[in-house]
């Protein structure tokens, strides 16, 4: 196949392209969703980004809050933000980080003012952004405004015979266009880590993945309770066959290809060594993991799935597929492509790949995905200690 | 060409995947080798469901199960070949 050389996307202020043109109520914590949650209630177009924390966080966690907070309204998926916190200070260090980008933000707190007044006040705003916003169209853009980032979920043998490797042929094929790309989930390499670290473009590349895996892997060994089997791999790993941690790295790994990874990025970093792909340290909970690579500006998402992950996320599409015959029939409102045709040789690994990237730049070009149109919006922070 | 029963990823691998809904006992299975595009058949000994593992050789306790061609993981039980391959006689080396 010819692969096409363009996809539509919204140009945005900074050069960068979105793949979706949302407009976001960002709440900067956990007792401020009420009022972002009214706002986006109130004005049509907005949709706010509910979470957890934000509240007491110090030193490393704290930063990486601020990174995923300002990641987030700084991707070009969102074209306008509206940015609401109790306390002026925190909100305001978020709504000046996103305004680098040039897009248009604004920010509230509701300290001293409340939540009715802040939410007619922030509204406004709101309204003059989601028409702005609803203006914009898109244009043809080339596939290296793609930044791809991937994942794999709820994964079983098939993931490794069909669905990542269908992906890898995507990386194999897509890598040499330009596209950013970017995988992680630092625990889920653990027992292929050292065939893992052999693909970095660079010794650096590689001793910075080993230190990366070293690290999250003595984490792991120090917290674990029991001998971790009940977790990796999970119940639902186990029931489609997997049986050791190993073999869903072996099977996790084939994501990449033959595609060498130019950089190791810290959770939620933005790449900055141009195109190519990157490792993420991130864990291995889908929700998690893609909230981190949306806030490093990946503009779109393939997901790859044996027995029937549903994630989504709330500023970046989701491409679903699987190679599991099963779950493309019972699950079939949550694949977007089914390879598992792969599994009765009636499709090989280079059409798989070819249709992955038809579909994706189908996606990207502006048609909902599956996760979409069910309303997948999952936006999970990571946290990395207890608040002060 | 046959249909397929079970892949088998890696020459060097001593297992293979299931790759119809299930593989009965004593049935010939055929085998797909990916690399090298190569072809085999083992006999079931036991009922295999979709994405279970299939044993290609006889295994003993402490073996070592290599699937794409890597370590896996230790056999904990001994395992005849066709039998099923999976969390009550196979282990992580890892935790």
């Amino acid at each position: 196949m010819e692969i096409p050389k363009s996809f539509l996307g919204y140009k945005r202020e900074n050069g960068r392209v979105g793949t979706r043109n949302h407009v976001v109520i960002l709440p900067v914590d956990d007792i401020s969703n009420a009022c972002a949650e009214a706002v986006a209630n109130n004005i049509k177009g907005t949709f706010a980004i509910p979470h957890a924390y934000g509240r007491l966080q110090f030193g490393a966690d704290l930063e990486l809050f601020f990174d995923t907070m300002i990641g987030t309204g700084k991707n070009p998926n969102v074209a306008a933000c509206v940015v609401i916190g109790i306390e002026p200070k925190w909100t305001k260090k978020i709504v000046d980080a996103i305004a680098k980008t040039g897009k248009p933000v604004e920010g509230f707190s509701i300290e001293g003012a409340g939540d009715i007044k802040t939410i007619m006040k922030a509204s406004v705003k709101a309204q003059e952004f989601s028409q702005w916003a609803s203006e914009k169209q898109r244009e043809e853009c080339p596939l290296s405004d793609l930044w791809i980032s991937v994942k794999c979920g709820e994964s079983d043998t098939t993931s490794g015979m069909a669905a990542n490797p269908a992906v890898g042929n995507l990386m194999d094929k897509l890598e040499p266009l330009g596209v950013h790309l970017c995988f992680g989930e630092t625990s889920e390499l653990t027992g292929a880590e050292k065939v893992c670290a052999t693909r970095g473009a660079t010794p650096e590349a590689s001793k910075k993945f080993m230190k990366t895996w070293s690290d999250y892997n003595d984490f792991i060994l120090k917290e674990a309770t029991n001998d971790l089997s009940e977790s990796q791999p999970t119940a639902g790993n186990i029931a489609g066959g997997l049986t050791t941690i190993e073999e869903k790295a072996f099977g996790n790994f084939q994501k990449i290809g033959s595609t060498k990874f130019i950089d190791v990025l810290t959770p939620a970093e933005e790449p900055k060594k141009g195109p190519g792909l990157y490792f993420m340290d991130t864990s291995s909970a889908a929700g998690e993991c893609l909230t981190l690579q949306a806030a490093a500006g990946f503009n779109i998402h393939l997901f790859p799935t044996g027995q029937g992950n549903i994630i989504g996320n709330a500023i970046e599409p989701v491409v679903k597929l699987t190679g599991n015959p099963s779950t493309a029939i019972n699950m079939k409102e949550h694949i977007d492509l089914d390879v598992s045709k792969i599994l009765k040789r009636e499709m090989n690994m280079d059409q798989a790949g070819d249709e992955l990237i038809k579909t994706t730049i189908r996606a990207a070009s502006g048609r909902l995905t599956c996760a979409e149109v069910l309303g997948h919006k999952e936006f999970i922070m990571t946290k990395l200690f207890r608040s002060a | 060409m046959a249909s397929t029963d079970i892949i088998i990823h890696d020459k060097k691998d001593n297992v293979g995947v299931v790759v119809i809904e299930k593989v009965a006992p004593n049935q010939t299975c055929n085998c797909w080798i990916m690399e090298g595009d190569g072809s085999t058949t083992v006999e079931a000994k036991n009922e295999v469901p979709l994405g279970h593992k299939v044993a290609l050789v006889d295994l003993n306790e402490g073996d070592t199960i290599i699937k794409y061609g890597h370590d896996i993981g230790k056999v904990v039980k001994a395992i005849k070949k066709g039998e099923h391959v999976h969390v009550h006689n196979v282990k992580t080396k890892k935790w």
